[in-house]
């Protein structure tokens, strides 16, 4: 019999801990292996991506649509805070925000979560109460990541023992651009576990991937170690959640639940501030995965400065005439 | 689990004003035609917009008597400098008025708003940008020592691209110093009226640019006029033979640009996501009424089932319907006639043996509809894979190896256009250079630029619009025997 | 002196790089200006014509294939390969077009030169022709001229030698592959010049010539489906029309004949080779 020999593989029990789902439970198991699946992804053309979201973002959405993708759009933001500066008080006040973002409407809804670092899940936990809005925390060094794998640890411990029920971790990209792609992987791996019950969405930091080829392989490791969302950006680099960014985003939970029966949810964050740039988002959903995702338990806004602008555009088309920034809350 | 349902999003028609009927445009201003007025009518409802004149032999030659006129007392003798802005104030105009040339456009074509406003009217308004600034720069274009413009040119152009084709056709003409009598399609000639209006906005010598309305036999009145120079033609690969037989023997030079059948070859390391975009592009864009339309999917065997997939999945989210909607994708097919012989090819291909596969879809009752359609288990040898069908459908092939491909592309009598899909750059220099055709598109498809020659081999036509090379089929010089 | 008896050539046609007698069967006399009997020309038929064709076509990849460097070379070579049969020539055109020595020497020198000019030539035309495109969007585009594919040459009927090469070597020079039908009455410096193409290095099939009558195989290749192009330069008076419209059926590029022989000597420019060439355009997206 012959054997092809595999320098770098992993031990029999080592893989099977976290064998990926179906049929992809072999491309882990050595680093070779799992870069040449990695990079045998149909490539990403940049211009031709960037002219699809174009074409996509003249749909024009007006009245009873646009109605219904602004609700839609509050319905699955995670109204975040990730200050130095941020306080007990101003999570709370945060958390009132997220559970009647219109005072002046019971109709409006609430959003999806509150996204805070983990010290503070604590406060938002107890905030939200029974609302049945989450709790998400930053976790694993956020938003560098750069620490040891035993510190990002108990860094998600920590947020999840706060009352964090959905753990925002940042990948490795350091790992990633050298192409030590199953460190990445299992770190994730590691993390998931640590998450419990806990969602793990895993944050791409797309901004420092650069390219789109780049962008969707790392959201192939994700979906492959066993994130329940993957996540555009922190917000902390610049660019953040760009169309095309989240057009490959999009393709690949679209292919990921194609081939293996797993649905995994999306997350753009960072830089999406307005009305329109949300509802291109819907659009972008609509048309590349279609309502399977058009769900808060599969679609999130990660904003802070995104639910105003919502607001104040319900605002207009409830009164029909121009709201102004006095008629929302100041965070 | 909701569903996002787009509203109806409109363009306002309000924006044009669509007069009760038209004349000619000869020497400048509105005349009325000799010859039996006909209707145009939206494609979209079978509502009659307007009527216009047909002109007849004595109209043409009216037209023509004008142009030579113009050529010879105003426009040739015209210093270079002020030949060229003219043209750019016709540019601005159109950009001025590109929403009023959007609308227009869609109402008497069914093309959807969004490529008339985001495309056709631009592009239009581009090219005479462009030519513009030729005008007073003909002696370095290479074309030889002082070339000189060939005096009247007749110019027929179709009914896929109205105001572009017009454009393609009108302001290279100008630039070289040329006058014109256009005929525009029998089935969309509003835009060019509305054009008419522009030239007199613009304070363009009278007689520089006529315009003729009409069917075939106007079209052959201005191909067979005595008095005219250049004969340029955009249309049929049958027609564009009987033109040829026309000129021949005569002074006149020609050039056309016919038919199509491109390939569009995909290869198994393609960008799986934007080649289906490019499929999509280049089949539907203008219900697949262009001659360039990438109507011949090639694709690898190992990835066809994968491709096809993705590609109805695709299709599923096209929007058909009203071509003033500013979300839809696919409008109205542009006649009765072109419908029939959508059917009519459609049917054959099912007749064949090949695989006819389309989205639910809901047409509208009144009007001119044909769903987008994919033909699977397409041979070589069917009808639906040689014959250009105009309309939206796509016939899918399939090769093994690059050799096989380019074999099968080239394989046409045909020579427009084709695409290639790879991220493999020395495979894709490769297979452009074996494609026998005048437009390669590689990881792109169906782009057009005034600046980027366009034009066909073999029998879809010779001489080239856009770029320096659109110079030449408008000027004489020293290259030309 | 000599009064040694000279053994006379048989003329024959020049197809795929061999040169057989007519299918036919058929020749025709070839006398000089004053009716002497110079040979016995070989009298193209129809299936000759299309044998023709099948060869240039059967060229075509190969010699459009080649290197514009490459493809230079060989038309140089063709210039000196003429040169050694300078003497050879001088007499056959003084025979045929009934020169005297000097006017002969004059028209073989510059056909010779005509061959240096366009050898020159293949590997600027796509500098002088193409380009890159700056199109208003992110993508590469570039224009380059290449070859139409087979063409016809119905060759000049007065000029024997050097209008030949002018209409002949602009085909070549591009990349196409030719089918020649010589002048009628005066084919024999073409002979020659087949005998010139097959010891230099132009691949057999890529020039095919045809001795016979212009009139009765314009028709054929006017008609032919495979013919890419017709240079009309040397069709019958009265007949050019005809065959234009016929090669109209299949959209060929066409190049009509002058009203009169023009004055080969004069700078041909680029106006024989554009006719035969087509352009290409080539979009590629720019991105990372």
């Amino acid at each position: 019999m012959t054997h092809v020999l595999d320098p770098d593989a992993l031990p029999d029990d080592a893989r099977a801990l976290m064998a990926p789902l179906p049929p992809y439970d072999d491309v882990t198991r050595s680093d070779s292996a799992f870069r040449t699946f990695l990079h045998g992804l149909p490539g990403v053309d940049q211009v031709g991506a960037e002219a699809r979201v174009a074409q996509l973002g003249t749909r024009s959405i007006k009245t009873t649509a646009k109605a219904w993708a602004i609700d839609t759009a509050i319905s699955m933001v995670d109204l975040t805070t990730l200050e130095g500066a941020d306080t007990p008080g101003k999570v709370r006040s945060l958390a009132a925000k997220a559970r009647r973002p219109d005072p002046g409407d019971p109709a409006c809804p609430h959003v999806a979560a509150v996204c805070v670092y983990g010290d503070l899940a604590g406060v938002a936990r107890e905030a939200l109460g029974d609302s049945g809005i989450h709790v998400a925390a930053v976790a694993t060094a956020f938003p560098s990541g750069r620490a040891s794998r035993a510190v990002k640890i108990a860094d998600v411990q920590d947020a999840v023992a706060n009352g964090a029920d959905e753990i925002d971790m940042v990948i490795d990209r350091g790992a990633f651009l050298s192409g030590r792609y199953l460190d990445v992987f299992e770190e994730i791996v590691a993390v998931k576990e640590a998450c419990g019950p806990a969602h793990l969405k895993v944050i791409l930091e797309t901004g420092e991937l650069v390219t789109l080829d780049n962008v969707r392989r790392a959201s192939w490791i994700a979906m492959l170690a066993g994130g329940d969302f993957i996540k555009t950006s922190t917000g902390k680099v610049s660019p953040a959640a760009t169309l095309p960014v989240s057009l490959v985003m999009l393709e690949a939970v679209r292919d990921f639940r194609a081939a293996t029966g797993r649905q995994i949810g999306f997350k753009p964050a960072g830089g999406i501030r307005t009305t329109k740039d949300a509802v291109k988002h819907l659009v972008l959903i609509n048309e590349t995965v279609g309502a399977d995702w058009l769900d808060p338990d599969w679609f999130r806004f990660g904003a802070s400065s995104l639910l105003n602008d919502l607001l104040l555009q319900r605002q207009k088309l409830r009164t029909g005439h121009y709201s102004g920034p006095d008629y929302v809350t100041v965070d | 689990m909701s569903v996002f349902e787009y509203a109806p999003a409109p363009e306002s028609r309000s924006i044009v004003d669509i007069q009760p009927s038209y004349g000619l445009f000869i020497d400048g201003e509105f005349v009325d035609g000799t010859g039996e007025a006909f209707k145009s009518v939206n494609p979209a409802t079978e509502e009659v917009l307007t009527e216009v004149s047909a002109g007849s032999e004595a109209d043409v030659d009216r037209a023509v008597t004008a142009a030579r006129r113009a050529f010879t007392r105003v426009w040739g003798p015209m210093r270079p400098a002020d030949r060229g802005k003219y043209l750019f104030r016709i540019a601005r105009l159109l950009q001025e008025r590109a929403r009023e040339f959007a609308v227009l456009e869609s109402l008497d074509n069914g093309k959807p708003i969004r490529e008339s406003r985001d495309v056709d009217v631009p592009l239009a308004a581009a090219h005479f940008f462009y030519y513009a600034g030729w005008a007073d720069k003909l002696d370095h274009a290479g074309l030889g020592t002082s070339p000189r413009p060939l005096g009247v040119a007749g110019q027929v152009i179709p009914w896929n691209f109205p105001l572009l084709m017009l454009a393609w056709k009108v302001a290279p003409a100008l630039a070289a110093g040329n006058t014109v009598v256009l005929k525009p399609a029998e089935t969309t000639p509003l835009s060019a009226l509305l054009f008419a209006e522009v030239c007199q906005q613009a304070d363009l010598p009278p007689g520089v640019v006529n315009i003729v309305t009409g069917a075939g036999e106007t079209g052959r009145a201005v191909v067979e006029h005595r008095d005219v120079d250049k004969v340029a033609f955009t249309g049929s690969t049958e027609v564009g033979k009987s033109i040829a037989r026309a000129v021949a023997g005569t002074h006149k030079s020609l050039t056309l640009e016919l038919g199509g059948k491109a390939a569009n070859i995909v290869f198994d390391d393609a960008p799986i996501d934007q080649a289906v975009e490019g499929i999509v592009q280049g089949i539907f864009f203008n219900q697949g009424h262009v001659c360039c339309a990438g109507s011949r999917l090639l694709v690898q065997e190992s990835i066809h089932d994968e491709v096809i997939a993705s590609l109805q999945r695709r299709i599923g989210t096209l929007r058909v319907g009203d071509p003033l909607d500013k979300n839809t994708d696919i409008g109205a097919i542009n006649s009765a006639e072109q419908l029939a012989r959508i059917k009519e090819l459609s049917d054959y291909g099912e007749t064949e043996g090949a695989t006819r596969w389309q989205p639910a879809c809901d047409l509208p009752d009144r009007g001119y509809w044909f769903p987008p359609t994919i033909f699977t288990d397409v041979s070589p040898a069917h009808r639906i894979a040689r014959e250009e069908v105009f309309g939206p459908v796509l016939s899918v092939l399939t090769f093994r190896t690059p050799d096989e491909a380019v074999a099968k592309a080239n394989n046409s009598t045909y020579g427009l256009s084709a695409g290639i899909w790879s991220e493999k750059g020395s495979r894709i220099l490769k297979v452009a250079n074996q494609l026998r055709a005048g437009v390669v598109w590689a990881n792109t498809f169906n782009k057009f630029d005034p600046t980027s020659p366009f034009g066909g081999y073999k029998q879809s036509g010779y001489g080239r619009e856009g770029g320096r090379h659109g110079l030449t089929a408008y000027l004489k010089g020293a290259d030309r025997p | 002196m000599n009064d040694r008896l000279a053994v006379r050539k048989t003329y024959k046609l020049y197809v795929n790089g061999a040169f057989p007698r007519s299918e036919s069967g058929r020749t025709y006399e070839v006398t000089d200006v004053k009716g002497h009997f110079l040979a016995n020309a070989a009298w193209a038929s129809r299936k000759d014509a299309r044998d023709a064709v099948v060869a240039a076509r059967g060229a075509f990849a190969k010699w459009s294939g080649a290197t514009a460097y490459n493809r230079g070379q060989v038309l140089y070579r063709v210039a000196e390969v003429m040169e050694g049969r300078h003497v050879q020539f001088c007499a056959e055109v003084a025979a045929v077009e009934g020169l005297s020595a000097s006017k002969a020497r004059a028209a073989v020198d510059a056909a010779i030169d005509r061959w240096v000019w366009y050898a020159g030539w293949t590997d600027k035309l796509a500098a002088v022709l193409g380009g890159a495109n700056p199109v208003a969007g992110p993508y590469f585009d570039f224009s380059i001229p290449e070859p139409t594919g087979v063409v016809a040459v119905l060759a000049p009927q007065q000029s024997s030698l050097l209008g030949l090469v002018s209409v002949l070597a602009p085909v070549l020079a591009g990349g196409n592959t030719a089918v020649v039908v010589t002048s009628k009455e005066r084919p024999i410096p073409a002979v020659t010049l087949a005998e010139v193409l097959a010891t230099s290095d132009v691949p057999g099939g890529v020039v095919n010539v045809l001795t016979g009558d212009a009139e009765e195989l314009g028709t054929w290749l006017a008609e032919h489906a495979d013919v890419d192009g017709i240079d009309l330069t040397g069709a019958p008076a009265g007949r050019a029309m005809e065959f234009e419209r016929e090669a109209a059926g299949t959209v060929k590029r066409v190049v009509r004949p002058p009203a009169t022989e023009p004055d080969w000597t004069a700078d041909p420019g680029l106006s024989r080779m554009t006719p035969f060439l087509e352009t290409k355009t080539v979009w590629h997206p720019i991105g990372v």
